[in-house]
């Protein structure tokens, strides 16, 4: 059998095995107590029932998550640069970016929603913030990690400041920005969930899928919880898939992590 | 001063050429040399004799701390678009392809892309690499990214080439070949070279004069010219003068560095 068949294959039963485990769970339950477990069936029933309102939910959560992303990515750019051209920059800024990075958003959120107002731009700030210090962390790695030698060289050429940036160190830090852009990636999703959760509520039609966990759980609709879950998860695998996709065109044709090991 | 009127004015004049790292040790003592337009000077000593640290000042990469330095009758600054560099590893950037490494100092020097394509396909012609122009440096073996090295190094047209060690990594047999294809590229392109070398042999084979350095501090032990004309071939390792003169500069190395420990 080729390796490629069963690559497909052996994940396949695993869902196989792992959905049947949970029809055996949820049908050995006893009757009144079976509304904890709903089964796949029933979730796809959910999504029957609810489709409207999780596509409109969904839609609402991606655009946060992509603008706060988005966001996140440009800012993030910008101060890795500045970072890397001082080290004095980077020790004074050091600290403060870890203590952004700790910053509990589910007790800053009530705040925010002042500041911002609620729905879309708190979700966005918020997303942001999730977002903002794995992206900064890695890009200024990069930037700083250059070759020694070849630094050197450009200078021997007499290279400028901005070509020494942008010819050299800047592709240089490439695999490092796509590394903290794949952790990014799946905590957009997450980010503008946690986001919408706590600032989504009274933004009326602007909710999102965090929103829409809430009004599931407080009318016991258990199934469209699961549903509201998967979704998030489909969510997550469209910005990690993109992640890739953009990684493997920049980099396949020279980075070492994309050489082909059967040659 | 009396100077013979047909005497060339040296390309590289170093005049009691002192190194020193912050108030630490001497690293090089009061160095004097002139290098003629043409010589090709290895050197060769053992390690912490500061040979690569003469190299990098002659490139202009690292300060002196005493004594003067000209090239062409100027600082290593002035006379830096005289001068190009090969360092031990091919220092390529990864994600260009070969004719776009090669290109890169004429871009840094903003010359037009047409322009810059013409000079890469000659310059990686006179490597002999234009089948493999389009490859990226992962796809090159270790001779062949030492060849993108040195067509780089080749593509400002430099009045002199300063190389730290570009074989050292090599395997004997690749080493032997790119000795040659080095000789033969000089023959085209009359640079001057400066040279690099552990390897007694190359230095032989490649140079018209030779130093031999000693360490602690950093002085020019022995001068040796090497009297075998070029053009150079394989041939000249076949050759009887060529294993006696291996012999003595070895001989001498030995002796250096023995004195040294």
């Amino acid at each position: 059998m080729s390796k490629r068949l069963l690559n497909l294959l052996l994940p396949a039963a695993t869902g196989v095995l792992f959905i049947a485990v949970w029809y055996a769970v949820r049908f050995s339950l006893s009757e009144d107590m079976q509304f904890l477990l709903p089964s796949p069936g029933e979730i796809i029933g959910a999504f029957r029932t609810n489709g409207a309102d999780l596509a409109h939910a969904a839609l609402n959560t991606a655009e946060g998550a992509l603008l706060g992303f988005v966001g996140a990515i440009a800012i993030s750019s910008l101060l890795a640069l500045a970072l890397s051209v001082s080290s004095l920059v980077r020790v004074s800024l050091y600290p403060y970016l870890m203590m952004l990075q700790m910053i509990p958003v589910i007790i800053f959120a009530p705040i925010l929603i002042l500041w911002v107002g609620p729905g879309l731009k708190s979700v966005v700030v918020i997303t942001f913030l999730i977002c903002f210090f794995p992206l900064v962390v890695n890009t200024t790695q990069g930037l700083v990690s250059t070759d020694r030698n070849i630094v050197e060289l450009f200078r021997m050429y007499r290279a400028t400041r901005p070509q020494e940036i942008f010819l050299l160190r800047a592709p240089a830090a490439l695999p490092y920005f796509f590394t903290g852009l794949r952790i990014a990636a799946t905590l957009a999703p997450i980010g503008a969930l946690v986001g919408d959760y706590t600032a989504g509520s009274s933004a009326g039609d602007g909710g999102g899928l965090g929103f829409q966990a809430i009004i599931y759980s407080s009318q016991a609709k258990y199934p469209a919880l699961f549903a509201t879950a998967a979704v998030t998860c489909v969510l997550g695998f469209v910005f990690v898939a993109v992640v890739v996709g953009l990684s493997w065109l920049a980099l396949h044709q020279w980075h070492d992590s994309y050489e082909r090991t059967d040659n | 001063m009396f100077r013979a009127p047909m005497a060339a004015t040296p390309l590289v004049d170093l005049h009691d050429l002192t190194k020193r790292y912050g108030e630490g040790s001497v690293v090089l003592d009061r160095i004097n040399l002139a290098a003629a337009p043409g010589d090709f000077i290895s050197l060769i000593g053992p390690s912490g004799c500061g040979k690569s640290t003469l190299l990098r000042l002659i490139a202009g990469l690292s300060p002196l701390t005493g004594g003067s330095l000209l090239i062409d009758g100027r600082t290593p600054e002035e006379a830096a678009a005289e001068l190009a560099f090969v360092f031990q590893e091919p220092t390529l950037l990864p994600w260009l392809t070969a004719a776009q490494n090669v290109g890169v100092p004429l871009k840094l020097r903003g010359v037009p892309a047409d322009q810059r394509l013409a000079t890469c396909a000659r310059v990686l012609e006179l490597v002999r690499l234009a089948d493999r122009a389009h490859a990226h440096p992962r796809q090159l073996s270790g001779g062949q990214k030492m060849r993108v090295s040195i067509a780089r190094a080749l593509s400002l047209s430099p009045k002199l080439l300063l190389l730290d060690e570009p074989f050292g990594a090599l395997d004997e047999m690749t080493r032997e070949h790119l000795n040659e294809e080095l000789l033969a590229i000089r023959e085209a392109q009359a640079w001057t070279a400066f040279f690099v070398t552990h390897s007694v042999a190359e230095a032989v084979f490649l140079s018209s004069r030779i130093l031999v350095m000693s360490a602690n501090p950093g002085r020019v032990h022995t001068e040796i010219a090497v009297p075998f004309a070029y053009p150079r071939t394989a041939a000249t390792r076949l050759s009887r003068e060529y294993h006696d003169l291996v012999t003595e500069v070895s001989r001498l190395l030995r002796s250096v560095e023995t004195a040294d420990t």
